[in-house]
């Protein structure tokens, strides 16, 4: 904690750092898995493929990943370009099949309606079908962010910036003390993060607040169907923490 | 570069001997099957009880959040200046993420339990025990397995980074070429540990799937 006070400096740049190279992932990704998702969800084939893709590059353990993308891309190994690109491939995949699953949820009555009242198929799918998946969306992201940050961590060990590196310098001067501060922020970055997204998520969802869906704490009622989303995502081997 | 690997992995000596790819492959393995047993130990009676029971399930999310977001670099690196080189502080990292998916896993799986069978089962006069091992652990079977595959995939990733703090395993041929800035071996180590996670992952898939409802329980 001593350590941690004295070098607030230090580490509010680092973990700045840190929030850069977990939160740009997550946009790209989301918007990369909305977008895959919002097409491809009705045809099965493309939507078989791009599963199996997505659990592929989920497979690969990260640090692989970092190492193997100047190969791919012909970065620098140092650039952090490598882990947002590794990241965002991560966070896509992970959401991709959120969307998917979000999207399969709506109900067929809404849609049947939607389509009485004359909404267009590509209408429909922005105006009914895509609010309708925002819950189980936000829940999805909230795990992917958390992930994230735990992941950027890794990346320290080849050079990359954010809060791993209190552990790296920490190890090598051998000072424990760095090291925990390190710990302490990642944990609360997670933690902040998490509410972030939760609230957002709250914010674009009104109709479901009176029902507090986005509390953590409530995600995992027993055998209710609107909690069943929430509860398979903690259980979602893709859904994983820190690799 | 991928030359470089291609050549490397095309070479029979790589292969074998002390340091040789067969033993980084056994030392990550090793490392990976204590964790996830150690893991089981803990998580899966605490995972039982709290879907058995329905007690405890708030400290059960926060705390799998937490662990979610707890950094293995930062554990492993701390324990090993607190306590010294060894197993010892790269297994308690990769214990702690095996906790998570492990505990949900089991916890859903027991949770989501058709209330109307725990009822019947009660109704025909099952004590707890019967109840739990006939009943309730059969029908969580494949989310308890769903959750054991997410936790070894973790695990075997997070073992590379046990090289960081001088350990075996696969992850070796990574700290090793960086440190040379031998980028071929670098890969060597990056696709063998994606291949066993691919191997390892795919095998548990055709677990899950052999398990799963729709094959034990619908289409006889």
């Amino acid at each position: 904690m001593k350590w941690l006070l004295a070098n607030l400096e230090q580490v509010w740049e680092l973990t700045i750092e840190h929030l850069y190279l977990s939160v740009i992932p997550i946009v790209v990704g989301l918007v990369l898995a909305l977008v895959l998702g919002l097409v491809f969800g009705n045809r099965r084939r493309a939507r078989t493929l791009i599963t199996t893709v997505a659990s592929a590059v989920f497979t690969v353990p990260s640090l692989a990943l970092f190492v193997v993308m100047p190969t791919l891309l012909g970065t620098q190994i140092l650039d952090p370009i490598n882990v947002v690109i590794a990241l965002s491939l991560y966070s896509a995949s992970l959401l991709v099949r959120t969307v998917f699953d979000a999207l399969d949820a709506v109900p067929a009555d809404v849609l049947n309606s939607a389509e009485a009242m004359g909404y267009s198929p590509a209408r429909r799918r922005l105006l009914v079908d895509l609010p309708l998946a925002l819950a189980p969306l936000a829940a999805g992201t909230r795990v992917a962010v958390v992930t994230n940050v735990s992941l950027v961590s890794v990346g320290a060990v080849i050079g990359i910036g954010g809060l791993g590196q209190l552990f790296t310098s920490g190890y090598q001067r051998n000072y424990p003390d760095q090291i925990m501060a390190g710990i302490i922020m990642i944990l609360l970055l997670a933690l902040v993060l998490d509410r972030v997204v939760a609230v957002i998520g709250q914010l674009l969802t009104p109709w479901l607040s009176a029902k507090n869906a986005g509390d953590s704490a409530s995600a995992v009622p027993r055998g209710a169907g609107a909690g069943l989303a929430a509860t398979q995502a903690t259980v979602d081997p893709s859904l994983g923490g820190n690799k | 570069m991928i030359n470089d690997m291609l050549t490397y992995l095309g070479t029979g000596a790589n292969w074998a001997g002390e340091g040789g790819i067969a033993a980084r492959l056994a030392e990550h393995l090793w490392y990976s099957f204590l964790a996830v047993l150690a893991a089981l130990v803990v998580a899966f009676p605490l995972g039982l009880f709290i879907g058995h029971t329905g007690r405890g399930k708030v400290v059960l999310v926060s705390l799998s959040n937490v662990l979610r977001a707890l950094p293995s670099l930062g554990i492993m690196t701390l324990l090993v200046l607190l306590m010294g080189l060894g197993i010892f502080p790269p297994l308690v990292a990769l214990i702690l993420i095996a906790i998570p998916p492990i505990l949900a896993g089991v916890y859903s799986g027991v949770a989501n339990v058709d209330p109307l069978v725990v009822d019947s089962a009660r109704a025909m006069g099952m004590k707890d025990s019967r109840l739990i091992l006939q009943v309730e652990l059969p029908l969580a079977l494949p989310l308890m397995l769903g959750g054991l595959r997410g936790a070894i995939l973790q695990v075997i990733a997070t073992a590379t980074i046990a090289a960081y703090v001088n350990l075996g395993g696969l992850g070796r041929y990574i700290f090793d070429g960086l440190a040379l800035y031998d980028y071929g071996q670098v890969l060597v180590g990056a696709v063998l540990v994606t291949a066993l996670a691919l191997v390892v992952d795919g095998l548990m898939a055709l677990l899950v799937k052999r398990f799963s409802p729709a094959r034990s329980y619908l289409a006889t």
